[in-house]
């Protein structure tokens, strides 16, 4: 594509922050189909710091399970890192071998999936699924397995008599919860959340959010919580990362990023939600949807959505600028303009 | 009775239109009710012949829908909206209580016929446009089904034209091309659209929308919601919207009626409610309406409750046990609806006893 090697020269996201629990670096992910290759991931960069919270958000199909799943070197066939790197705790995660990825996942990172339906054994009771996740990490004590899986799901809000329940038992928020609670069996650095809260209704999410940002202000764990709606994190996160059509469009400080929009899609998304205040007004979304990762636009992604599109946004695309301690992937930002140049 | 017509579309980019509510007389003040439910129930019984126990689904509930009108009904899960939603679509029968349409109650109903007819007048729209569209037919196939047994009098000419208008109403532009695809080969947002093709293709005069919006993708919703505004101002249709999100209610509707437990806990004009919420739980439920232009609020870190499965249910507020006002009355009577301002009624002794409401 010749796209590409045009790209290739512009800066590649922030330089890592010393300290960083996680740094990932010019992370690219296909998916090798017969049809084609699908480039779902495209050199994603951003690093996260002990204890710290980053939100990423963008519409379905914009690559955000894809990247949690490289992040957590999790992809099988036909998914593959074609490039970058995963430095967790200072250690490279791309090309370790299964059994140094197991000694590390659960432990060090754990990752609780969209629908806790899916990834729950529907056969098994919340107290033995807690089980077998203890003994594959070599704990096998049954004192030290009861204790803990009461004391993880006390820490989620839920009584520790639901050990004996069954996964179809529970409520929407219950089982995500316990999916939580699964995840800090072993009191990880890290938890990547994928969409954790998108099936619940506002209340258990909300509420659900709030014993999320608790937890991890007790224990300091990281997070990397997805999400298609951004209006969910912005009281949460401490980062916010945009994605769209498999790449960062927009990353820096959740607030500032709030404040002013500087990514005509970042703008859209602001607007894509009604608000419970001020007055009732018409709203146009993002007319549109991402487009097909087989076959990206050439130029800027976005250009056929954006209401900002210039000729020269279709003839090359835009490197990601630094915006007043942002990232911004937008022609706009080129020369220099500051942020809120896109509203 | 008058005959829908739908107006011609509304422009394929589905541009939005101005959701604000068009003046319209108040339900159950009159005759004005294009649907009215009084006193409905729905129980279930559960558990086995050794410990039966009764369910309560859907307790005392009287509804109106008014003619051009979006009547949002609002709460959490399990709240009992859906049974709702299928007691007026008559998929459930009612434990007790009365369905009027048009002045005429549903128990009238007799015939095949008049079934159908009432089926068509009012449909469904589910939430899960994966499940309730056939995979394995084009999208037009649903909607063929549907002209052909609604509207048997149409010629095959005319169900196709009818069909490509229905289509180019909700945004399926271009019609022709959209209605020769497999339900796979759409967004779920499209699915969604093709939902309310379905339904506009019996010509409606009140849409059973549940949930329409809740499993897409958070920008995709405005451009429904902006479709439900507009098939109530050009075409007249009036619409139940259950969601558990206000803030899209109030995008939308024109009343808001607040579900709990099986009962309503308030309902009135929706700007009324939402800026005069006198229900400890609509305030719980706007407290937890995700809003990064409020700060956010102490209330989210105070409620961990759950609304409860209504079983056996003895006399008090269901809302009393995640109440922080309540008191020894709530224990152990239950409140009622009553009128608190023109039109907005509110289920709570604190409420009712003219005291401020200040709970989430
Ligand atoms: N198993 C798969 N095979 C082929 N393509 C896939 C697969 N999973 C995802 N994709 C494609 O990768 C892109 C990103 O998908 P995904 O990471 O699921 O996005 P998101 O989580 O943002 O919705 C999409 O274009 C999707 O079609
Ligand atoms: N067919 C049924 N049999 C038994 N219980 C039911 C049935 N349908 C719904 N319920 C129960 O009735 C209550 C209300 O459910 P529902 O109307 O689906 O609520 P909502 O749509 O607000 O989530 C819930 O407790 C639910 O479990
Ligand atoms: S580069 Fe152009 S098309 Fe892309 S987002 Fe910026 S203004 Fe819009
Ligand atoms: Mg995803
Ligand atoms: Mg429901």
């Amino acid at each position: 594509m010749s796209s590409r090697a045009v790209e290739l020269t512009s800066q590649s996201g922030p330089p890592a922050r010393p300290g960083a629990i996680l740094d990932v670096r010019d992370l690219s992910v296909e998916y090798l189909l017969d049809s084609g290759i699908v480039a779902a991931v495209d050199r994603v960069s951003f690093s996260l710091g002990a204890g710290e919270f980053v939100a990423i958000v963008g519409e379905s199909g914009c690559g955000k399970s894809t990247l949690l799943f490289a992040i957590a070197q999790l992809l099988s066939p036909p998914a593959e890192i074609t490039g970058g790197s995963v430095l967790f705790q200072g250690r490279n995660l791309v090309g370790l071998t299964d059994s140094q990825l197991t000694a590390i996942r659960w432990k060090d990172l754990s990752v609780v999936m969209q629908s806790a339906m899916n990834a729950l054994n529907p056969v098994k009771s919340i107290g033995a699924q807690f089980k077998d996740a203890m003994r594959a990490h070599g704990v096998n004590s049954r004192e030290e397995i009861a204790a803990r899986s009461a004391e993880v799901l006390r820490m989620v809000g839920i009584d520790p008599l639901h050990l004996h329940s069954y996964p179809h038992q529970l409520s929407g928020g219950m089982r995500q919860r316990s999916m939580i609670a699964m995840a800090l069996l072993f009191t990880p650095k890290l938890v990547i959340m994928d969409e954790p809260t998108s099936a619940l209704d506002v209340v258990a999410q909300r509420s659900l959010m709030v014993q999320i940002k608790e937890l991890q202000q007790q224990f300091g764990f990281a997070v990397i919580f997805v999400t298609h709606d951004m209006s969910l994190v912005s009281h949460f996160s401490d980062h916010l990362m945009v994605m769209y059509a498999g790449q960062v469009a927009e990353l820096g400080p959740t607030q500032q990023l709030f404040d002013s929009p500087a990514h005509p899609y970042t703008a859209g998304l602001m607007e894509a939600f009604p608000s419970i205040r001020g007055p009732r007004r018409p709203l146009k979304g993002i007319p549109g949807s991402p487009p097909d990762l087989a076959r990206p636009p050439h130029g800027c992604r976005f250009a056929p959505r954006c209401p900002k599109v210039m000729d020269r946004c279709r003839a090359e695309p835009p490197g990601l600028y630094n915006v007043d301690g942002t990232q911004v992937r937008c022609v706009l930002y080129e020369g220099g303009a500051g942020r809120g140049s896109a509203s | 009775m008058t005959e829908l017509t739908a107006s011609p579309s509304p422009g394929p980019d589905g541009g939005p239109t101005a959701p604000g509510a068009p003046a319209v007389p108040e339900p159950g003040s009159g005759s004005a009710a294009l649907l009215r439910a009084e006193g409905l129930t729905k129980h279930f019984k559960i558990g086995n012949t050794l410990s039966q126990r009764t369910l309560h689904a859907v307790d005392d509930v009287d509804l109106a829908v008014g003619e051009r009108q979006i009547v949002a009904l609002a709460g959490e899960s399990g709240s009992g909206k859906s049974t709702i939603a299928r007691l007026l679509a008559q998929i459930y029968r009612p434990t007790s209580g009365h369905i009027y349409f048009e002045g005429k109650p549903l128990s009238s109903i007799r015939s095949r016929a008049d079934r159908l007819r009432y089926s068509g007048l009012v449909p469904m729209v589910f939430q899960d446009p994966f499940a309730s569209i056939n995979p394995v037919f084009r999208v037009s196939h649903g909607v063929q089904r549907s002209l052909k047994l609604h509207r048997p009098d149409l010629s095959k000419q005319q169900r196709q034209d009818e069909m490509l208008r229905v289509f180019d109403v909700v945004g399926l532009a271009p019609a022709a091309d959209v209605i020769q695809r497999y339900p796979h080969e759409l967004s779920g947002g499209q699915r969604q659209r093709v939902g309310f093709a379905q339904a506009l293709a019996t010509r409606p005069k009140l849409i059973l929308a549940d949930e329409p919006v809740s499993m897409l993708d958070v920008s995709i919703r405005i451009g429904l919601l902006n479709l439900m505004a507009e098939l109530r101002d050009a075409a007249g249709v009036s619409i139940l919207y259950i969601t558990h999100d206000l803030a899209s209610a109030r995008y939308v509707a024109d009343r808001l009626v607040i579900m709990y437990a099986a009962q309503i806990a308030e309902s009135g004009p929706i700007e009324e409610v939402l800026a005069h919420p006198k229900h400890p739980y609509t305030q719980l439920l706007l407290s937890a309406v995700p809003d990064p232009r409020a700060p956010l609020g102490v209330s989210a870190e105070t409620d961990r409750g759950e609304p409860p499965k209504v079983i056996d249910p003895t006399p008090g507020c269901r809302f009393r046990g995640r109440c922080p006002l309540a008191m020894e009355t709530c224990q152990t009577v239950t409140p009622v609806l009553n009128p608190v301002a023109a039109g907005h009624e509110v289920a709570c002794h604190v409420a009712q006893s003219g005291a401020e409401v200040e709970a989430f």
